[in-house]
């Protein structure tokens, strides 16, 4: 996954930086996580080819009117087919079915070729929807509304401190990676590699404990009592009632489409 | 690692979704208010690793060490690795949505018995044994993983079997790395900071 961030990308946007004020970022954080399962659970649902493309290109509607930048969120989706085009590739092989041709006397189904195609479709529709609806929040605005929407309180405690540290220990560990490589250290396949790749990620983990404590005794200090108190409090507007119609309507329709074309 | 939506049967999914509930649930019993600031970080240092790339042969892999994080946080690892799996999702587009029931399911639970079984090993003896038994134990959690990942494959239907077998025999050699990866970081962390299992168990007990 570190391959696709730049050198100077960080892994999370920091709380406070600027938010462009695009069509899908004025709305509630809410509306967005809910539309964004809602959406999810029904194009899982569906199974047949218009329906699904229809699905697609509703999350590319998403995207565009995100304002996110279109190459890397793309590259992003393209790195994921990647890890499951191994699976897909075989899929048309495993499959029993009418043979369309064959390689090398494998024969290969018309039926697992769909099915590819289905999984293929399905994944990018509901990865680029939750990308584009839930992924362009602040994560810290985040981790609020899922504690608005009756997320467990240690739960959102949990991802709030994760979302807090990950930078910062992505840092510490670019911090020894930075010391290893003065020291001459290049990886390569050999045990000398991973002895040292076990104690970074160990000497990471002993950093990671130990600022914990101090952390602890930070938040002991000023009397937290466990309680989460919001940024900002949530409002529905007109545009969300707007945009929850919509989406409503659209996902009404690709189940419609699903119906006719089975 | 990650399966994507659309892949699995609903049965699969759901029984997957309802299981790792139940594991989160499970795990947030055990989070204290005092434990929260350890299962926390130790949640986004584990996110960090996974953004580590092991060379192997011409190609690399990416670190999961889901082994160490049930060997430090026992049943915490369900929720700690469920935050890592849904930020992942949301912020890069790895994994899926209805899917991270069943994928937080096949990467915890190796996680948690790979604690039940050797944590105490671990923790306990010389550094050296102590190395020697994580090291088995994240090779094992590697292997369940993917075991785990063939069966949720194999179970959705049977033209995956032979894609399943594969992704299972293509990673003998990341649970090889791993388990060498987990043995030499619970070697260092037990001499730097010997009481490191305790301090992260019984922190505020």
């Amino acid at each position: 996954m570190g391959h696709t961030l730049g050198p100077n990308e960080k892994t999370l946007t920091e709380s406070g930086a600027i938010q462009v004020a695009t069509l899908i970022g004025g709305l509630d954080a809410r509306v967005r996580i809910i539309a964004a399962v809602c959406f999810g659970v029904v194009v899982v649902g569906l199974s047949s080819l218009p329906a699904l493309l229809a699905a697609l290109i509703v999350s590319l509607g998403l995207l565009a009117a995100s304002g996110l930048r279109l190459r890397p969120t793309l590259k992003r989706m393209a790195m994921m087919d990647s890890f499951i085009i191994f699976m897909l590739v075989l899929l048309p092989f495993t499959m029993p079915g009418d043979a369309m041709f064959s390689v090398w006397g494998f024969p290969v189904s018309w039926q697992g070729f769909w099915r590819a195609v289905e999984i293929a479709l399905t994944a990018n529709a509901v990865i680029l929807a939750l990308m584009t609806l839930v992924g362009t929040l602040e994560p810290v605005t985040l981790g609020h509304a899922l504690h608005k929407l009756r997320v467990p309180e240690t739960l959102v405690h949990l991802l709030m401190f994760t979302i807090r540290y990950i930078e910062v220990l992505r840092e510490e560990s670019l911090r020894l990676r930075a010391a290893m490589k003065v020291r001459g250290f290049r990886p390569a396949t050999n045990f000398h590699t991973y002895r040292s790749f076990g104690y970074l990620v160990g000497m990471m983990l002993v950093r990671a404990v130990e600022r914990s404590e101090r952390i602890l005794g930070a938040m002991k200090c000023r009397g937290f009592s466990g309680r989460i108190y919001l940024l900002q409090e949530f409002a529905l507007s007109g545009a969300d009632r707007r945009f929850a119609v919509l989406l409503s309507a659209l996902v009404f329709m690709l189940i419609c489409l699903e119906l006719q074309c089975r | 690692m990650h399966i994507v939506d659309g892949a699995l049967s609903n049965p699969v999914v759901i029984a997957g979704a309802v299981a790792a509930a139940g594991g989160i649930a499970f795990g947030l019993r055990s989070l204290t208010l005092e434990r929260i600031p350890a299962a926390g970080v130790l949640s986004a240092s584990f996110f960090v690793a996974s953004l580590v790339h092991v060379p192997i042969g011409p190609s690399s892999v990416h670190l999961i060490m889901n082994g160490l994080a049930g060997l430090l946080l026992g049943w915490a690892a369900f929720p700690a690795l469920f935050v890592g799996l849904l930020l992942q999702a949301v912020f890069f587009g790895f994994g899926g949505l209805t899917v991270l029931g069943i994928n937080t399911l096949n990467i915890a639970l190796p996680a948690v018995i790979a604690w039940l079984l050797f944590g105490r090993l671990v923790a306990s003896g010389t550094p050296l044994t102590g190395a020697i038994w994580a090291g088995i134990g994240g090779a094992f959690a590697i292997a369940a993983t993917t075991a785990a990942v063939a069966v949720s494959l194999a179970a959705s239907g049977d033209e995956f079997l032979p894609a399943a077998k594969l992704v299972f025999f293509a990673h003998i050699p990341v649970m090889v790395i791993e388990g060498i990866l987990t043995g030499f970081a619970v070697l260092l962390a037990r001499k730097v900071k010997p009481d490191l299992f305790l301090a992260v168990k019984g922190a505020g007990v």
